[in-house]
């Protein structure tokens, strides 16, 4: 019994606590710490500054997150005007290190400030940073592009004046584009439709306006010829432009009457339902030439594989690097990049054109001689550094940012 | 008028894209963002046009009993199917339309992606017969880069992982940057010819 009460009275005492005078005060250090692990983190290095290269009106905010201590629920961006007013303009999740304040006003001066919010109250703030915001002109990272672009249009310019006024321009021979008649042709002779895939991008891709413009080229020929031409798209605006550009082909050529809208149809916006629809029309109809002129990604072996087994004659063309050895692959002619960009030119022989196919070529050359010289100065520039600061020049020359 | 108007519009239009890109000022921006803005609205009205080019070369299939009809009502009851369970019940996840996407349209889609395995090895085949030195210079290269991404290049000899990674970075990268030059150019001399109006057959022919 007696240990029985001896137990009660130390679990009392020891419930009770321990006398004051008894138990050593903390050291300052740990009391410290532990008030720390129990704050909310707080924004720290705040600072803000004009959006670059924007229209104005906006301020750009950048901060780091205390590391240690409660993660806020939520940040609070506060911003108070020259009057001294300070509002609350935007809660962002937790996580946050930048913002825009996009409401800004142009030549006013503001000051922000980050606020950490935990169960819907305050717990922590940043210092102050201040910002006015401004419309800049330019884009300082695309001026070396702009020079590029300016002399690129100089020079081919010159290059058209050149032949406009007669004078000879030499054009390499490309054979897919001389193919383009020998093509058409042979369906004709075997009775067969010529089948044109514009590619699966939209009208907004460089490379199907292209490709538009030699179908229109080749739906002339098609009309002299009296075949059928083909026109699957995988894109509504694309139908709407090559029927339009068909039928003035077909008007052209004297022959509206063999102009068939059906025959430039829409299959599907869908990448694979596309391939499965062209490989479709290949197998039932059985073209004896192939156009996959334009933009292709993955489809790009299907659709000339299919082709070439139906026994097409098939002319390929794409900028897509990593599509065009499927072509080389499996089609007759490739027209590599640029040969798509210059068919134009090359099928209509017109000066005008012929003179900016030159300028092209021209600003190739420009760029080649860059390349070279740039290799060379950052190579010898490790060894003296006038010529590392000039690659250093033509870096960011060519840089876009 | 016929002419003048398109090329006026491609001519404004291009500008106003080109100073967009150059100029964040105003009211560029607002012009180029209001330019692309009514891109998408055109696109997004032509996907009726071609909603109904669809239709209407279907049926006219059936109704003349032309060549290879019998394919025609599988492709006018899959896209009514679609579309009136999207508008019924919407397109979000586990509803028919969601249901018939992913159980339909995605194996289907898989299964020609997948056939693209075998186009490459017939158009490997083919490509890398060694009829002249440039075709054998291309199966060597190729023999090397598939020996060198397989663990039984490496057991072969040591080095042949090694030929593989300089062959896709100095040479493959050196051929695919020169393309992607080429190309560029072609992009910005062929814009340039449509924006100021030398480039004119996409027009129709109206030069």
């Amino acid at each position: 019994m007696k240990y029985l009460l001896a137990f009660m009275t130390v679990l009392l005492l020891s419930a009770a606590g321990a006398a004051p005078a008894d138990s050593p005060d903390p050291p300052e250090n740990v009391v410290t710490e532990a008030a720390e692990e129990f704050q909310v983190r707080r924004a720290i290095d705040l600072e803000a500054s004009d959006t670059p290269e924007d229209a104005g009106g906006s301020v750009r905010l950048t901060w780091r997150m205390e590391t240690e201590g409660i993660a806020p629920d939520s940040l609070g961006v506060l911003r108070s005007d020259p009057s001294g007013a300070e509002e609350l303009i935007k809660t962002l999740p937790e996580g946050f290190v930048m913002y825009d304040d996009d409401s800004a006003e142009d030549g006013t001066e503001y000051s922000y400030r980050i606020v950490s919010y935990l169960d819907g109250s305050t717990e922590a703030c940043s210092d102050k940073a201040e910002a006015v915001s401004s419309a800049q002109w330019i884009y300082h990272g695309r001026i070396g592009m702009m020079i590029i672009l300016i002399l690129m249009g100089a020079v081919i310019v010159y290059y058209i004046e050149s032949s406009k006024r007669g004078k000879k321009l030499y054009i390499r021979e490309i054979a897919g584009l001389t193919a383009v008649d020998d093509a058409v042709g042979r369906a004709t002779e075997m009775g067969k439709p010529v089948l044109y895939i514009p590619g699966i991008a939209d009208m907004d891709d460089i490379q199907t306006i292209a490709s538009i413009v030699i179908l229109g080229r080749v739906a002339r020929k098609t009309a002299e010829y009296g075949s059928t031409l083909l026109v699957p798209t995988s894109r509504s605006v694309v139908m709407s432009v090559a029927q339009e550009v068909v039928k003035e082909g077909y008007l052209q050529a004297g022959r509206p009457d063999a102009y068939n809208r059906e025959n430039i149809q829409y299959l599907t916006d869908d990448q694979f339902g596309y391939a499965a629809g062209v490989d479709g029309i290949m197998v039932r109809e059985k073209p004896a030439a192939i156009f996959l002129l334009g933009t292709f990604y993955a489809e790009s072996l299907i659709l000339a594989e299919t082709g070439r087994s139906v026994g097409a004659i098939q002319l390929a063309g794409t900028a897509m690097p990593s599509q065009i050895p499927f072509f080389v692959a499996a089609c007759d002619y490739t027209l590599i990049g640029e040969e798509l960009f210059a068919a134009s030119a090359y099928l209509s022989r017109e000066p005008k054109l012929l003179g900016s196919l030159k300028g092209q070529d021209a600003a190739k050359l420009f760029f080649v001689i860059l390349i070279v010289v740039g290799v060379i100065a950052a190579t010898i520039g490790d060894y003296w550094s006038p010529l590392k600061s000039f690659a250093e020049f033509l870096r960011k020359l060519v840089t876009v940012t | 008028m016929r002419l003048i108007i398109p090329l006026a519009i491609t001519f404004t239009a291009g500008i106003i894209m080109i100073l967009n890109y150059f100029i964040p000022h105003q009211p560029f921006r607002l012009l180029g963002d209001n330019l692309q803005d009514w891109y998408l609205i055109v696109a997004s009205g032509a996907i009726f046009l071609g909603a109904a080019n669809l239709m209407h070369v279907h049926f006219r299939k059936i109704r003349l009993k032309l060549k290879n009809w019998k394919y025609s009502p599988v492709t006018i009851i899959g896209f009514l199917v679609m579309f009136v369970l999207g508008l019924i019940y919407g397109v979000v996840e586990g509803k028919p339309f969601d249901y018939l996407f992913l159980n339909m349209v995605a194996p289907m889609g898989a299964t020609m992606f997948s056939l693209l395995a075998f186009f490459v090895a017939s158009a490997a085949f083919r490509a890398f017969r060694a009829s002249n030195w440039r075709a054998t210079l291309l199966l060597t290269s190729a023999f090397l880069v598939m020996l060198g991404q397989v663990p039984i290049g490496a057991m072969i000899w040591d080095k042949i992982p090694l030929a593989k990674v300089w062959l896709m970075s100095i040479p493959n990268t050196a051929g695919q940057r020169a393309v992607m030059i080429g190309a560029a150019m072609g992009v910005v001399a062929t814009s340039l010819r449509i924006i100021f109006g030398i480039e004119r057959s996409y027009l129709g022919g109206a030069d």
